[in-house]
């Protein structure tokens, strides 16, 4: 168990959209390796590529989008990139599932919620209808849904917000996926509700040691509800670390802006917010050197010419790409489980 | 800035198109000044000669004052010994007269009452849906019908009926834009700003419907030069001798076999005409939607 | 300033609402989508007709025998969600601010133009460059700075700021954050600042006050609001906002969950009291009125969390 073999591995991905100026550097490069069980929060800011990642893994980019020929995506040792599309639609559903930002968009609007699931179940565990109506009540109860059998008759639209996400989520878990991608899955949600959401999804991925890539542009959403974290930035990873340790500890300036930039509770009122100034790189003419350069107050002068690799920390997966990284206090601890399970 | 950006986009898809319909829009605006035979000028000499053929002196019979006849019938001539290319050109006035004209009515009527019904909804937008069902259920035929056989068919006539018949279209089209646009929030800040209804109207939601109107316009223009095309099969276009491509069309029918150039020249310019149109309403369309979906 | 507001029409968004906000500070309305909140702002600017009581504006009664439309009340603006829509895509932004001088027609065009360049280097933008480029050509944070120096070329006393960072990313959201700020003290404004996030109200507000399906259920001064709120559903939304800075174990929250709140519509009991964990058969047989408590603060609930001057065994 000292190794086990990661259950998804991204290696040098690259994703460009074309666009009127030219070629859009969705995703610039990036490498990732997920562990079975854990889970992994990818942050950034809108535009930085994390949902094309996560679309990129589902096999669910755009049509017109282009990926690098030397781009490898491996799913429990399979290569997604040589897979037809045929072999992806397998997988996705199945050992793979997503829940997207809006419920309402991807949930069918003219089909009864109760067959919307029941159809998951019949395609890919070929269960007859009969039997899988038994597993979807199941399937509501488990998600909070309160009375299951009545909600089955209806239609998204007669659903509030959080219920549809519910329901995207039981969608989404009813083959006992091995994956789970959720990108933005409460941002369009109340707080009260995006607080129950991540519970419900934090405690069903801790009672199945199912893997989770949860995306959020709101680093508060990943803490504390995730065993990783990875900041996205212009298309690439800048920095990955346990996220208990990355909220203490960020080395590149730019986790560390972005988490200096949430309001907090426990900040006294009125204070000045510290802000990133600028805006984010333009992703067709990148300029040489590091992305974030423009905008980070410890810029140097290589940090304009050169871009900073990828450092690892002791051989470990984590590490961040910056020249000149803020300074480590105290040891760099070693990533233990430290994420609460809900109720 | 935006018009660089709009212009960058539009590219040879566009431009291409447009140039034909300028062209074709300059020959028909200047066919007197060109060096062209009579349209109505019977050359008894070359009846339904082919293409190229020289013509020759036998036109001194004529008295002069006319055009001077061309070396040659570059396109041929009709059955009746007419000069094609130069009825082309005349020809072009009443096809883009009926394609460019008549939609304008539709837009400025019908942009005029969608935007209101759209806008001020309630008892105005149902008066205004159902006087363009009632339009819209009006059999257009017979309404042509009845003009050419009351008024006479003429021009006049013609534009302004296929107009009438194109407002409901525009109406649809304008009130659909102005449902979503009365919505935004810019609509609710012109608002707080002071504006009234007609400065809302005028200054905020106008100037974001004229490019999907115009859009759509260039479509309806292409539409209404294949209807005067229709048209002219059932005499209810222009009246002979005036030369339309539809009635040019129309003549050559009964001689496709021996001399097909008689119809078939007029229909190739028709073709790509109306092709013309509506790739150029296609390629701002797309350049307005890509604009848009970088929101 | 006083605003009790009643509106009555089919659906009733916000029913017998009052609240004063003291001139030169910041009220946070707090509340979830839905809650009426939108609809309060849209009722003092004028937006939305009022179907009954009045809204009073330094002495001045907005409400009552006025027809919809003719703008907002002299001295008040608003700025809204989503920046970009609230900005009319086919005029450039440079003439967008200087439109409502525009229609207030007492300036010449240079003179509109000239205020509008300078109103928009007070937000951050630089007007040698962007004065003529359209929306599109910006983001959402620069939307929002053009329609806030829209919203302050009148010169207004008070700004309605209806959600105006939900929709930003965080760096962003800070920067806006600082500007609203920043103008605030610069000109004097008085706010009332609308969210969902109370995060976010407490870095601006003096006074905080939270909706609940179309009534307040508390007004407060925030430091005392954040310190113990005494109502359950403040207290449930507070406990909801998510913690950046985990200590390692998140001990779980108790949430509040409830299927789909829907209000039964002749319930005259209180209206959180399906959600609420403290609910007690007082509650579903008689609707708390907003009374006053200790500390210049207001509540409508039976029983209040915290408080000395209502028993509460479960607190």
């Amino acid at each position: 168990m000292k190794h086990p073999a990661p259950i998804l591995t991204i290696d040098h991905l690259f994703v460009r959209l074309p666009a009127r100026q030219g070629m859009v550097r969705a995703v610039d490069g990036i490498s990732l390796k997920l562990m079975p069980g854990k889970a992994l929060g990818l942050v950034g800011e809108s535009g930085c590529g994390k949902s094309m990642l996560g679309r990129a893994i589902m096999g669910l980019l755009p049509k017109h989008a282009h990926v690098s020929e030397h781009s490898e995506i491996f799913f429990r040792n399979r290569a997604l990139h040589r897979m037809t599309g045929k072999q992806v639609r397998k997988i996705i559903g199945k050992e793979m599932a997503m829940i997207f930002q809006n419920p309402m968009s991807s949930l069918n609007p003219v089909m009864k919620i109760g067959r919307q699931i029941t159809e998951s179940l019949n395609h890919h565990l070929a269960i007859k209808k009969k039997d899988a109506r038994d597993r979807v009540v199941q399937l509501l109860r488990a998600v909070g849904i309160g009375a299951p059998t009545q909600r089955l008759g209806q239609y998204p639209h007669q659903l509030s917000g959080g219920l549809c996400q519910r329901v995207a989520i039981a969608i989404a878990l009813s083959c006992d996926p091995a994956l789970l991608i959720a990108d933005e899955p409460t941002t369009a949600l109340d707080v009260t509700v995006q607080a129950e959401i991540l519970d419900l999804l934090n405690a069903h991925q801790k009672k199945t040691q199912m893997a989770m890539i949860l995306i959020s542009h709101d680093l508060s959403v990943v803490a504390g509800r995730t065993d990783e974290t990875a900041v996205m930035y212009a298309g690439q990873i800048v920095e990955h670390a346990p996220t208990a340790v990355l909220f203490q500890n960020a080395r590149m300036p730019y986790t560390r802006a972005l988490l200096d930039a949430i309001p907090r509770l426990s900040d006294t009122a009125h204070a000045d917010l510290k802000s990133i100034a600028g805006n984010p790189p333009d992703l067709v003419d990148t300029a040489p050197g590091c992305r974030f350069s423009p905008r980070c107050p410890a810029a140097r002068t290589k940090c304009k010419t050169k871009a900073p690799p990828f450092t690892h920390i002791n051989g470990t997966r984590y590490g961040y790409a910056c020249w000149y990284p803020l300074e480590s206090h105290g040891a760099w601890p070693m990533p233990s489980c430290t994420a609460a399970g809900g109720q | 800035m935006s018009a660089d950006a709009t212009a960058r986009g539009l590219g040879p898809g566009f431009w291409l198109p447009a140039a034909w319909i300028v062209i074709v829009l300059a020959a028909a605006t200047t066919a007197g000044g060109l060096p062209i035979a009579n349209p109505d000028r019977i050359h008894w000499e070359a009846m339904a000669a082919p293409p190229g053929t020289a013509a020759n002196n036998v036109d001194s019979t004529e008295s002069g004052g006319d055009h001077s006849s061309p070396g040659t019938f570059w396109l041929g001539t009709d059955a009746m010994g007419r000069d094609i290319l130069s009825r082309l050109v005349y020809g072009a006035r009443v096809s883009l007269a009926v394609g460019l004209v008549a939609p304008l009515i539709g837009i400025f009527a019908g942009g005029f009452l969608g935007c209101i019904a759209g806008y001020y909804r309630g008892h105005i937008e149902s008066i205004v849906v159902a006087l363009m069902d009632i339009v819209l259920a009006f059999p257009g035929l017979i309404l042509l019908l009845a003009i050419s056989f009351y008024v006479g068919a003429n021009l006049t006539t013609l534009i302004l009926s296929l107009g009438l018949l194109t407002i409901p279209a525009f109406c649809r089209v304008a009130r659909g834009h102005t449902l979503v646009l009365a919505e935004q929030a810019f609509i609710d800040a012109a608002r707080l700003a002071g504006a009234g209804d007609m400065a809302i109207l005028f200054r905020e939601i106008i100037p974001n419907i004229i490019i999907p109107m115009a859009v759509y316009g260039l479509m309806v223009a292409a539409f209404l030069i294949m209807a005067e095309g229709a048209l002219s099969f059932l005499g209810l276009s222009v009246p002979a001798p005036t030369p339309s491509w539809g009635a040019m069309i129309a003549e050559g029918k009964e001689f496709l076999e021996a001399t097909p150039h008689i119809s078939l020249i007029p229909a190739g310019l028709m073709f790509v005409t109306v092709v013309s149109f509506n790739l150029a309403g296609d390629s701002i369309r797309s350049v307005v939607e890509r604009r848009e979906s970088q929101l | 300033m006083e605003y009790p507001i009643g509106r009555r029409a089919t659906v009733q968004a916000v029913c017998g609402v009052s609240f004063g906000i003291q001139k030169g500070e910041t009220l946070g309305l707090v509340g979830e989508s839905g809650c009426g909140k939108t609809t309060l702002a849209r009722a003092i600017v004028n937006l939305q007709p009022v179907s009954s009581g009045w809204i009073d504006y330094n002495g001045q009664r907005l409400t009552g025998g006025r027809r919809q439309g003719g703008g907002a009340p002299t001295g008040i603006q608003m700025i809204f969600q989503d920046a970009t829509a609230s900005l009319n895509p086919s005029r450039s932004v440079g003439k967008t601010i200087a439109e409502p001088l525009r229609i207030d027609g007492k300036t010449d065009r240079r003179t509109r133009y000239r205020l509008a360049a300078e109103m928009m280097r007070d937000v951050g933008l630089e007007p040698a460059t962007m004065f003529g480029r359209r929306p599109f050509e910006f983001s959402g944070g620069q939307c929002q700075r053009i329609s806030i120096a829209r919203a302050l070329i009148t010169s207004p006393r008070m700004l309605i700021c209806d959600e105006p960072v939900s929709s930003l990313d965080v760096s962003v959201q800070a920067q806006i954050l600082n500007l609203l700020r920043r103008i605030k003290s610069r000109y004097g404004l008085t706010m009332l600042f609308i969210s969902h996030d109370l995060s976010v109200v407490k870095n601006v507000s003096d006074h905080v006050a939270v909706m609940y399906m179309g009534a307040l259920c508390e007004i407060a001064p925030a430091a005392r609001f954040y310190q113990s709120p005494l109502h359950p559903y403040a207290a449930a939304l507070l406990a909801a906002v998510p913690d950046p800075d985990p200590d390692g174990s998140m001990d779980p929250v108790p949430r509040i969950f409830f299927d789909d709140p829907d209000p039964t519509p002749g319930s005259t009991g209180c209206r959180y009291q399906p959600r609420c964990r403290h609910a007690r058969p007082r509650c579903a047989a008689r609707r708390p009125a907003l009374r006053q408590m200790t500390g210049d603060r207001q509540v409508a609930c039976h029983f209040p969390l915290h408080s000395s001057s209502a028993p509460d065994e479960c607190a």
